[in-house]
């Protein structure tokens, strides 16, 4: 309630400075009534005017009166001014005359009104780029050259085919062979102007090959043609390798000249060479153009007026310390528009941009915000069980796969149940709504979403309950996505009369859940940050900087972390000033205390109030917190291959910086890149080498352009505007070499030299390099930190990183409540990543700290002290100390500690004499459902 | 003279970027004006099927 959303609405003007901005905004008539539209769609049936849809990127037509796509936010209708035929010549009206409520209002006209407002943030997106202007794609011609965007629909359940992957020549048959182009209108200064990568199109079309694949079985054929495949987030190199050996996609090496289109047919021939030099032919049903990402001329006009300062590539300029400041002061960016990035590092970014203008506001915190107040809740107590039940389609995720109808007229049958109901996505804003209504209306006092899992949308289901007066714990999932039909997707009967079962246990349990009342707790306005690299700083003096003090722990003697070996960031800015910086305001902030020579020994504690304690040499200190940030960082690993330690002249990462000596004395220098990484002990991508081995050969040439210097590769990942690095670098005379993981160099000794032997695969021979140094890009791994897991409950994936709630939703979230993450110790980055990331954290933790107290958790255990025999078994397997044996009339009774009951269940399962309940999941609840399993 | 701040922040843009800011600042206990050029939010990953790598529908 404290976001006002104002759509149809753009940026004029701007006017003031930083702390008050006045804002010049122009609103464009809706032609509908806000208040009054129900989207019952009548104005959209009743209107007779087509256009073009670009929601759903051009292949179907829409109406002049539209909503975007049935979930839109805000669900009302508008009038497209420009199309209708009501303007264009006075006649028409029959959506003013159909609509139920009187909603169309002609007479709208555009607003503009100046908003005062203390910071602004810029997220205006990207547009996806228009391959028509390229004629030898023939994107124009052929039916079915498509973009990715216009796949994407197509894949969508909510697209123009439904879900149903068809050519898009005769919209009927099932494509058999499909190829993508990557790069196109990114990396490629010759048609058009964008020499910077894009940096996602390689893996979403690999998303797209994989979901293709799924829709149409092992029967599709998918090719992508690519210069470089750039997989290199969390998790997106063992992506890549599941669409390489599960599912079969082929990866070409290759970037295609021209299509031409089979005689008498709408498939596409495709001339490509390989790398032996073969020249192959071959016909596709369809071509996907990966299309690259833009910034939309309106956009970099808006700039130009807010006097925003823009890159090359019209992306935000921005420096590497302050990662998400424009050049005007109080104006922030995050997402695309600061440059090229994939969803989760949007979400990151935008989380720091918050940050950032809530330090800037810091004192302005809560004088305009109001607090959200919900119905009074129902006492349903002595009430039968009314089951109200909305199965969902999730898109094609279970719709393709189970029959929801089938499983909706089987709930229907089942004791208990009122009401049932079919969606396409339950979550959505529209279905909560409507949900709320339907609760109301039909007295339901339980609720069954037979779905996907609790994990993704529990707690949105759970607000909607108390939206309509119900609490919130009388809600239970189904899980038939993740539990059914992701992983029955070939049995589709099966996959049916198991989700059957599963809502048919869910309902069983749902008819005993009770209500339970949240307990609140006070919030301790301070954070623990473990790690004093780049990244713990960062979050440290960003929630100092807003009022909440922060405690450092470094495990070393010295703050700065990895940061310390690195020279300059790619855009030039020098990193040892920036930690110079960096140390010398954690030093001398007041409201931070930093601890060196100093690790973590023991923790215990929630949300809102933690206690830490800190071991610093001999001694020990508590610290109580109300939030823990762990920024415990990486390093580069020491290689076991290619001689390092074996010979002076294989060196890893920044050590050549460090010596200088050697490299004057060097004619030929060879970096070998993916040292450890990309393979089977390491299945990832450690993103920062490739960047960091050009920009080290760079600085050689540029000193002395004639010492040789080669850079061995399997992929080069220069993602977003570090593209121009790799142009550069081949321009001062670089070479690059590919190798593959199947045939790696070979370093041996050579005298005083090295010999560096590589198959080269233009040449198609091997090649000999005499080097006098070799800089090994050796993989980066994560800081020790199994210790600090187990003392926080925290995971950690199986390379070690520490694992975020969700990959995408939650980057810096644990799933455990006020514990963040942020720099190396979630996965390799930048020295500007790891500091946007740290602000994300310190963004996150103060939506804790800014509260006066804090909801935790009710589902703990409940001790019936008449039934417990004091033997202590309880006691001894809880592993958080949260139950407890105490005198009660001089018997020795079990005595639960709700603040540190994380609700595992152990102290109810091993007590003999079942005295131990956990609330929410009773005994009666949990063997009601067993049953019904039966 | 204290410089003037303003307890409100505007978002231009309502796509992913520009919903999670402004739902991160309207939880730290600012008002937020989300302005869209659109008639609705949710920007280009509304149009997207399935997002990598965990194939998570986008809507």
């Amino acid at each position: 309630m404290n976001i006002e959303l104002k759509t149809l609405s753009e940026v004029k003007q701007v006017q003031g400075e930083a702390g008050s901005f006045q804002v010049e905004l122009v609103q464009r008539p809706r032609y509908i009534d806000e208040s009054k539209c129900i989207a019952c769609g009548e104005c959209a049936e009743k209107c007779p005017k087509k256009i073009v849809d670009p929601y759903n990127a051009g292949l179907v037509k829409r109406k002049a009166a539209y909503v975007e796509y049935a979930q839109a936010v805000p669900l009302k209708y508008a009038i497209d001014h420009d199309n209708c035929i009501y303007f264009k010549n006075g006649k028409c009206g029959a959506c003013k005359k159909f609509c139920p409520t009187d909603a169309v209002d002609f007479e709208q006209k555009e607003t503009t009104e100046t908003l005062n407002v203390g910071s602004i943030i810029m997220a205006p997106g990207f547009r996806p780029f228009d391959p028509s202007r390229f004629d030898n794609y023939q994107y124009s011609d052929f039916p079915n050259v498509i973009t990715s965007i216009e796949f994407e629909r197509i894949l969508a359940a909510t697209g123009p085919t439904g879900g149903h992957l068809v050519k898009m020549s005769d919209q009927q048959e099932e494509p058999k062979k499909i190829a993508w182009f990557q790069c196109v209108g990114s990396r490629d200064l010759n048609k058009c102007d964008h020499a910077y990568c894009s940096s996602v199109c390689c893996m979403y079309a690999v998303k797209e090959a994989i979901i293709a694949k799924e829709h149409a079985g092992d029967d599709l054929d998918c090719a992508i043609f690519n210069m470089d495949l750039r997989s290199y987030g969390k998790d997106f190199e063992k992506y890549y390798n599941t669409a390489k050996d599960k599912y079969g996609v082929r990866f070409l090496k290759s970037r295609v000249h021209t299509v031409s289109q089979v005689q008498g047919t709408d498939d596409l021939e495709v001339s490509y060479v390989t790398d032996e030099g073969e020249i192959i032919k071959e016909t596709f049903n369809q071509i996907v153009l990966s299309v690259g990402m833009e910034i939309a001329p309106e956009v970099v006009d808006l700039a130009n007026r807010l006097g925003i300062e823009l890159t090359d590539g019209n992306f935000c300029k921005t420096t590497s310390s302050s990662p998400v400041e424009s050049s005007v002061s109080g104006i922030y960016v995050c997402g695309a528009f600061q440059g090229p990035k994939d969803i989760p590092e949007s979400i990151m970014e935008a989380s720091s941009a918050a940050n950032c203008a809530a330090m800037q506001l810091a004192q302005s915190r809560g004088t305009l915000s109001q607090e959200k107040r919900f119905p009074s809740e129902l006492d349903i107590e002595g009430q039968e069980a009314r089951v109200g039940v909305f199965v969902c389609n999730c898109g094609v995720n279970i719709g393709g796969i189970a029959d929801v109808p089938a499983i909706v007229e089987y709930a229907k049958g089942l004791p208990n149940v009122t009401y049932v109901q079919e969606n396409l996505f339950t979550c959505s804003q529209d279905t909560q709504d409507q949900m709320a209504e339907i609760i109301k209306e039909k007295d339901l006092n339980r609720v069954v979403v037979a779905a996907c899992t609790p994990r993704t949308h529990e707690p949105l289901f759970q607000e909607t309950l108390r939206n309509s007066g119900l609490n919130p714990y009388l809600f239970e999932m189904a899980n038939i996505r993740n539990q059914c039909t992701w992983v029955h997707s070939t049995e589709k009967d099966k996959a049916t009369e198991k989700s059957k079962d599963l809502v048919r246990m869910a309902i069983a349990r749902a008819s005993l859940l009770d209500s339970i009342s949240d307990v609140a707790v006070d919030v301790n306005k301070s954070a623990l940050v473990i790690g004093g690299g780049v990244a713990g700083m960062s979050a440290a003096l960003s929630l100092a900087e807003q009022g909440f003090p922060a405690t450092i722990v470094e495990k070393t003697a010295e703050l700065g972390g990895a940061a310390r070996d690195v020279s300059a960031t790619w855009k030039g800015q020098d990193v040892q000033a920036m930690v110079t910086d960096f140390i010398q305001k954690v030093e001398q902030h007041p409201d931070i205390d930093v601890l060196t020579n100093a690790e973590v020994a023991d923790a215990s504690g929630f949300v809102g109030n933690f206690e830490t304690t800190i071991g610093i040499e001999d001694k020990t200190k508590a610290v109580q917190h109300g939030v823990t940030i762990i920024a415990t960082g990486g390093q580069a690993s020491e290689p076991d291959e290619y001689l390092y330690g074996q010979h002076p002249g294989i060196t890893r990462w920044h050590d050549l910086e460090h010596n200088p000596e050697k490299l004057e004395k060097a004619d030929s220098v060879v970096f070998i890149q993916c040292v450890g990484s990309r393979d089977d002990q390491r299945p990832y991508c450690s993103r920062i080498c490739c960047t960091g081995s050009i920009l080290q050969a760079i600085s050689i040439k540029e000193n002395s352009p004639d010492t040789n210097v080669f850079i061995l590769y399997r992929d080069i990942r220069t993602y977003g505007e570090r593209e121009a690095l790799y142009k550069k670098a081949r321009q001062l005379g670089v070479i690059f070499i590919r190798y593959s993981l199947e045939n790696k160099p070979v370093v041996v000794e050579a005298g005083d030299a090295l010999e560096v032997t590589v198959f080269d695969p233009i040449l198609q021979r091997k090649v000999r390099i005499t080097a006098d140094l070799v800089n090994l890009a050796s993989a980066i791994v994560p800081n020790e930190n199994s210790k600090l897991a187990e003392i926080y409950k925290i995971p950690v994936n199986a390379e070690n990183f520490f694992m975020e709630a969700h990959a995408k939703l939650r980057p810096v979230d644990f799933a455990s409540d006020g514990i963040f993450m942020c720099g190396l110790a979630h996965y390799p980055k930048s020295t500007e990543e790891s500091i946007a990331q740290a602000m994300a954290a310190a963004s996150r933790a103060a939506t804790v700290l800014s509260q006066e107290s804090i909801k935790v958790s009710p589902l703990v255990s409940q001790v019936d002290t008449d039934k417990c025999i004091g033997c202590g078994l309880c006691t001894e397997v809880c592993a958080f100390g949260a139950i407890v044996l105490e005198e009660v009339d001089g018997k020795k009774k079990a005595k639960n500690i709700s603040a540190s009951c994380k609700g595992c269940g152990l102290c109810a399962s091993s007590c003999p004499q079942h005295a131990i309940d956990m609330l929410h999941f009773r005994h009666q609840q949990i063997l009601a459902a067993v049953c019904a399993a039966a | 003279m204290p410089k003037e701040q303003v307890g409100s922040v505007m978002v231009i843009g309502g796509g992913i970027a520009g919903m999670q800011s402004a739902l991160d600042l309207a939880d730290a206990g600012y008002y937020v004006y989300l302005v869209e050029k659109g008639s609705s939010i949710g920007g280009v990953m509304s149009q997207l099927d399935k997002t990598f790598p965990t194939n998570d529908c986008a809507m």
